[in-house]
């Protein structure tokens, strides 16, 4: 009777069923509204060059680091006129995708 | 030379080169766990049936030092036999030369056996073990590999194409098998992956082994890639062999009939399952209790598993089963068991085998995640699969039949040959809670015990339009049963489209949702 205890609440719509729930769908992530103070790596490399220090003014367009990627290097540039208020890399660091790799505001 | 002479003389070239990489590679070969691919090949073939073709081909290459290497049967086997009397063409890389990697006359000995089992119409196995493209030949490597790649598309739906994974198939290799209809992996000896873990480690810093990047069970439960899974080498064999008898030779046959049986299941039929629509059951109980002998064979049992599908006889003849598995994620749609069931119900339709649905389903999957990986597009292949499908369709609906899944599962609207459902039916734009909440919103809202009038109006909606006789009364359902009817009632359904001869618009090809 193991199958029983494996037995959850899963609510599709109006209804809670009596189920076992799958590796996938217990392993999957909670969507999360994007920050726009937050810059992420949108692909896993390595950070090549930072070229900003924190309290610096940056203007948008400007490049903020560069991630070297499959080959490529990428200049990451600042999305609004701001100010750089954390900055969570180093150079030669290898980071995955998503990894948090500056925070900057307005 | 005497004639005597010449023949002994053929027998021991034969008996060098069958040697393939030498007894020491085959020492190594062992000690990974591994058959030979020549044990392989005979271990699935019915005894002595085995042919073998090409065996004294020899490669051309020429830089990197490869003009003083022999390589015996330059690390492939092809050849052609029987499973079970079906004729089957067979290739199997072998390891023990050089790690069978693929060079141009390796991947010619491949097509050429590809070719004569398209020409021949007969069913293709594909046995993997090769390290990848022999780089010392380069581009011609990749010749050989798209060439192979093309002939797996040409023979798609005209041909079985059965692909065993037994040992690396890494890279561009990779798209042979997944080009194939079925693919077989085996624990702890097949690896399949684009880009190995020593690639991700370098560039990516990602650490990985090669085991959860790209092993069996990763195959089998998460990628879809697999559709069987099996412990040992000699269960694989069992497992082809099985899926070899319910398939036909091609797409102008039809899969042998064997005689009918009886199922074993001496029960009620209505026991198997609550009538409390919430309550989970093995819907796979159901299948095996109307189909004959009780034997129902899984295809991807280990993916996506709350949607079922697999073939089983009735009266003899194969059936493909798709079917709400209300036990796993109470047997929504998603993205992944969209994909499953949609590709089984092309296969079947490519294959003349007629298919049964079994409904019991709340709907599609919310979330954001789900929205975001395209459910939408990956649950339009449902649709489209059924849709376009012109063997016989029939549909049973055993309780929900909710929304969108309604009209998904091979409703009536999208061409099913016969609608069934039992009495537990309840066949309804979505459940009776979330009907009721929004029909009767201002009495609900308006009402002193706000809570006991929404009670009171989801048990109205239940009783009103949560049963099959609203359906029933358009003609949507063509006939409410009871559940000890059931394979009576498929098995007079079945025989009654043996005929089914329809005709759509001439078309190149449609643009299914990929």
């Amino acid at each position: 009777m193991s199958d029983k205890k494996e037995l959850v609440g899963f609510r599709v719509h109006t209804m809670e069923y009596q189920t076992k729930i799958t590796k996938s769908y217990a392993n999957r992530k909670p969507w999360q509204a994007p920050n726009p103070n937050e810059i992420k790596s949108y692909i896993p490399g390595t950070v090549i060059k930072i070229n900003v220090k924190v309290g610096d003014k940056v203007k948008e367009g400007e490049s903020l680091l560069v991630l070297e990627a499959m080959k490529m290097r990428n200049q990451i540039a600042m999305p609004f006129d701001g100010t750089v208020k954390e900055i969570c890399v180093k150079e030669g660091d290898k980071i995955p995708k998503n990894e948090l790799m500056i925070v900057i505001e307005e | 030379m005497s004639l005597k002479k010449h023949i002994l003389d053929l027998r021991k070239r034969k008996e060098k080169v069958e040697m393939g990489g030498g007894e020491k590679a085959i020492e190594k070969q062992v000690a990974m766990g591994k058959m030979t691919a020549r044990e392989r090949i005979l271990a699935i073939l019915d005894q002595d049936s085995f042919t073998e073709y090409d065996l004294f081909v020899e490669h051309e290459a020429k830089d990197f030092g490869m003009d003083k290497k022999q390589l015996h049967g330059d690390g492939v086997i092809i050849g052609t036999g029987t499973v079970y009397g079906a004729p089957i063409c067979v290739f199997a890389q072998d390891f023990t030369v050089a790690g069978g990697s693929l060079g141009l006359m390796h991947a010619r000995k491949i097509t050429k056996i590809m070719d004569h089992a398209l020409k021949m119409r007969v069913p293709l196995i594909g046995i993997n073990d090769s390290g990848g493209a022999r780089i010392q030949e380069g581009v011609n490597s990749l010749a050989g590999y798209g060439e192979i790649f093309y002939r797996n598309t040409i023979a798609s739906g005209v041909i079985p194409q059965i692909s065993v994974i037994l040992g690396p198939c890494a890279g561009g290799a990779v798209y042979s098998p997944a080009l194939t209809d079925f693919v077989f992996v085996v624990d702890n000896i097949s690896k399949m992956f684009i880009t190995g873990p020593g690639v991700i480690k370098t560039v990516l810093g990602e650490e990985i082994s090669m085991e959860e990047l790209g092993g069996a069970r990763v195959h089998a439960e998460t990628t879809g890639n697999a559709h069987f899974f099996a412990e040992s080498e000699q269960e694989c064999f069992d497992q082809i062999k099985k899926l070899i008898t319910f398939i036909p030779w091609n797409n102008s046959k039809k899969a042998k009939e064997f005689p009918p049986k009886e199922p074993q299941f001496k029960g009620n039929l209505e026991d198997l399952i609550p009538a409390d629509p919430r309550k989970p059951y093995d819907v796979r109980d159901v299948i095996r209790s109307i189909v004959d002998d009780g034997d129902f064979f899984e295809i991807q049992e280990l993916f996506a598993a709350n949607i079922v599908i697999g073939f089983g006889r009735m009266n003899g003849q194969t059936i493909g089963f798709v079917a709400n598995q209300p036990l796993v994620l109470a047997g929504v749609l998603d993205c992944d068991s969209s994909d499953k069931a949609a590709r089984f119900i092309r296969y079947c339709d490519s294959f003349n085998i007629p298919i049964v649905t079994l409904e019991d389903m709340p709907g599609y999957l919310p979330g954001v995640d789900q929205e975001h990986a395209g459910v939408i597009r990956h649950g339009a292949k449902v649709l489209y699969a059924y849709s376009e499908a012109t063997v016989p369709k029939i549909t049973v609906i055993l309780r929900k039949a909710y929304g969108g899944g309604y009209i998904a599962m091979n409703s009536r609207h999208l061409g099913a040959d016969f609608m069934f459902a039992w009495p537990t039916a309840e066949i309804a734009v979505m459940g009776p809670e979330g009907a009721a909440n929004i029909i009767f919103k201002k009495e609900i809202e308006g009402a002193e015990n706000p809570e006991e009038m929404r009670q009171l109006k989801v048990q109205e909606y239940k009783e009103k339009f949560a049963n099959p006789y609203v359906a029933a009364a358009k003609g949507y359902i063509d006939s409410v049963i009871e559940p000890n009817e059931t394979r009576n009632i498929l098995l007079h359904a079945l025989e009654v489209s043996v005929g089914k001869d329809i005709n759509h618009p001439d078309k190149k090809h449609g643009i299914p949702p990929f």
